[in-house]
């Protein structure tokens, strides 16, 4: 099991991540635990679900390639939203997890897995991911020094909604 | 300049850490080649043929002597004496050692200088007119927007990781001399009919294998929109550009597969959503970044000077370098000068430590302590006094760098190519080289006038070939170097009328050696043709079409057709 970094701490995972088959079949769902399905069979199978998305024993995880749109109307309904990112140098779940927060307004755990890297994690952070299932070869607690990377930002994030020059202007700095 | 604050200078000191630390993993066996890789090119740092090669920003291409002294420091203690100016307007250095880069960069980030972003899949340094802020057709001062642009773009979190580089252009004059349509975007700064300013944005032009012509997204774009509408694009490209094969993850791919139409909606979709959002710029932004710029404290001089005048008139070599090198300037009294880094014989765009130190002490005492990069890989002293140019022409010829030969045919953009380059299919610098032996003859060159010529060693384009009004492409045929020459590429509108264009081949490729021959027939030909000395080369390529040059080439088609026959028959 990879390490989980939650809220910048190193803690105990009790969600069961689900894939698909060999061939592509979506996972059965366990009548017990707490368990992240895939985008593909909650949108089969969203009406059986909800409940227990509601009670907070089901997340939902998106790949790369998955739209946050087709969450749009669901979103406050997950406890947890994970994003895959299959490989280290793939952006797009970045651009997800902005979407999830900013646009679409979750505020549950929004967790990062898949090639999850120490040196993803500072950005990965300012886009609104507050977990981190890190890969299994890194070091959690070198990585938990990845989130000092930087002590500020130009742009608007998650982190920080209001851009670096309208804090500057606001402080009165020149 | 702009003057870094303390939170600018806070993220570059923190960058330093960063990439020591990386460094640090990556030597401990903590990072793999792969993803170290993607970590270093990010600071500009290849592998290349034959040792690391380091390239650093020049934001802008703007540098002080502070910083040119600099480099030439790091040049000498890191290096082997000699830095190349990019086409990128930045610095490269081909010999750093691997684990002595995070020392660079932290030397470097004493002179508010740093790698960020000079390559990787990123949002690479922006480019601009080198005239910027000092030419006559100037709408705006691009470097204010290319320092906001520059700040948007650094490290931004959800923009980091692009499905591929990324090159951004900022064009503020009338004229275009940053080649806006040849970029990922590019702005070209405009005024609406009440005097607002605005941006016309082009997307998805480029060089590389697959060239392209930007399309424009956006006629008026004004300018408080900029950062939320850039982010539109951009995020649309992070989230749907091609991800699976490096040769089709450029904007330019997504664009055309998309259909122009088809992407300006999802755009504006996209802006939907952040148009008017705390991103929007504001007017005491801008003027917060005029204001931490530098500028020349100019003297009020009167337009003309007595001994300038004399020395234009009775000394032909100042006067000939004067016609090429010597640019206006929107301040009466002060010119713009170009020092050439184009002499026969030294690597288009090269210069040793001494020359660094030197040029530094000559812009302090010409330029007001600034100078910059252009995109022709030459310098460019901005603000020089015309009663100056005739010591400075004297003080830039001893130096080797008063080649009266801007806008002329030996003015060559060319890559490193093969002699340094592991992408490279063929050497170019050599036939830059060879190209300017034979024209030699200044006469000559002036007499053919306005031309460029453009060399690059592979398909990606480094040497800008498929803008050059002729372009010459390095590849590989079974293991030999052949070039390819195109002709009728424009980096973009520079004169009015003529817009920017991408060179076609005119047939099959040759040998090194024939290359000079292949030139001088292209030119023979055009001067057969032209109408008059106005008429450049590039325009009569557009009049008359490619045949006549491919006949003074290759023969007319019959001669041609006859030798594909023999050349099947043989075969």
């Amino acid at each position: 099991m990879a390490t989980l970094i939650k809220e910048r701490r190193i803690v105990a995972d009790s969600w069961h991540l689900l894939e698909r088959g060999p061939k592509g079949e979506l996972p059965e769902v366990p009548a017990r635990g707490d368990v992240v399905v895939p985008l593909a069979l909650w949108l089969e199978r969203r009406d059986g679900l909800l409940s227990r998305a509601e009670k907070g024993t089901l997340g939902v995880w998106l790949d790369a390639n998955d739209g946050p749109e087709a969450l749009a109307a669901d979103v406050r309904s997950f406890p947890l939203i994970a994003v895959n990112f299959p490989k280290f140098g793939d952006g797009r779940g970045y651009s997800i997890a902005r979407l999830l927060r900013e646009r679409y307004g979750f505020k549950g755990e929004l967790r990062a897995i898949g090639d999850v890297l120490h040196d993803h994690l500072f950005f990965m952070y300012q886009c609104g991911f507050d977990a981190f299932a890190l890969r299994e070869d890194q070091d959690p607690q070198e990585a938990l020094s990845a989130f000092n990377t930087f002590s500020d930002g130009y742009q608007t994030s998650v982190l920080r909604p209001v851009p670096l020059f309208r804090r500057r202007l606001a402080a009165g700095k020149s | 300049m702009y003057r870094y604050d303390e939170i600018d200078q806070k993220l570059v000191d923190e960058r330093v850490v960063q990439f020591r630390d990386q460094t640090k993993r990556f030597l401990a066996g903590k990072l793999s080649e792969d993803e170290f890789r993607a970590l270093r090119l990010r600071n500009g740092l290849y592998i290349q043929r034959y040792a690391p090669m380091l390239r650093i920003a020049i934001p802008y291409g703007l540098l002080s002597t502070k910083q040119l002294r600099k480099l030439a420091q790091i040049t000498d203690k890191y290096d082997r004496g000699y830095g190349h100016f990019s086409t990128r307007q930045n610095l490269q250095l081909n010999w750093p050692k691997l684990e002595r880069v995070p020392d660079i960069l932290a030397e470097l980030a004493t002179v508010q200088m740093h790698a960020i972003q000079t390559s990787g899949n990123s949002f690479r340094n922006i480019t601009t007119d080198h005239f910027a802020g000092v030419a006559q057709d100037e709408i705006v001062d691009s470097f204010v927007w290319c320092e906001i642009i520059r700040q948007w773009s650094t490290f931004h979190p959800e923009f980091s990781y692009l499905p591929r580089k990324f090159k951004f252009a900022v064009n503020g004059a009338k004229s275009d001399r940053a080649a806006v349509a040849v970029h990922d975007i590019g702005l070209h700064a405009v005024k609406d009919e009440k005097g607002e300013v605005g941006f016309r944005v082009l997307v998805g032009g480029g060089l590389g294998r697959t060239p392209a012509i930007g399309f424009v997204i956006r006629d008026f774009l004004p300018w408080r929109h900029l950062l939320t509408y850039i982010e539109a694009i951009l995020r649309v490209y992070n989230r749907y550009g091609r991800r699976d094969n490096i040769h089709k993850a450029r904007i330019k791919i997504l664009v055309k597969e998309r259909g122009p139409e088809k992407f300006r909606e999802e755009v504006d979709a996209e802006w939907a959503h952040l148009k008017d959002g705390a991103a929007t710029l504001v007017p005491e932004e801008i003027a917060r970044i005029e204001g931490r710029f530098t500028r020349p404290n100019y003297l009020r001089l009167p337009a003309t000077d007595a001994r300038f005048e004399a020395a234009l008139a009775t000394d032909r070599a100042f006067a000939n370098w004067h016609k090429r090198n010597v640019h206006p300037h929107k301040k009466a009294g002060y010119a713009a000068v170009t020092l050439s880094l184009k002499k026969t014989g030294v690597p288009p765009g090269d210069v040793t430590v001494e020359q660094m130190e030197k040029i530094a002490d000559l812009a302090d005492r010409y330029s007001f302590g600034e100078l910059r990069v252009s995109h022709e890989q030459n310098l460019i002293f901005a603000d020089v006094q015309l009663s100056d140019l005739h010591l400075l022409w004297q003080d830039v010829r001893a130096l080797g760098f008063a080649t009266p030969n801007v806008g002329l045919l030996t003015n060559i953009i060319c890559c490193p190519g093969g002699d340094f380059c592991s992408l490279a299919n063929a050497k170019s610098i050599p036939v830059a080289e060879a190209i300017q032996q034979r024209f030699d003859d200044l006469d000559y060159l002036h007499d053919i006038g306005e031309i460029d010529v453009n060399i690059s060693g592979c398909m990606n384009a480094c040497g800008h070939h498929h803008v050059g009004h002729i372009g010459i492409l390095g590849v590989d045929k079974s293991g030999e170097e052949w070039y390819q020459i195109e002709i009728g590429g424009n980096q973009g509108e520079i004169r009015p009328g003529r817009g920017a264009s991408l060179g076609k081949v005119i047939g099959p490729s040759f040998a090194r050696a024939e290359v000079p021959d292949v030139i001088e027939k292209l030119i023979e030909c055009y001067l057969a043709r032209r109408d008059s000395e106005a008429e450049r080369f590039i325009d009569v390529v557009h009049r008359v079409g490619a045949e006549p040059f491919k006949e003074s080439v290759y023969g007319n088609a019959d001669q041609r057709a006859a030798h594909r026959r023999g050349q099947l028959a043989s075969a």
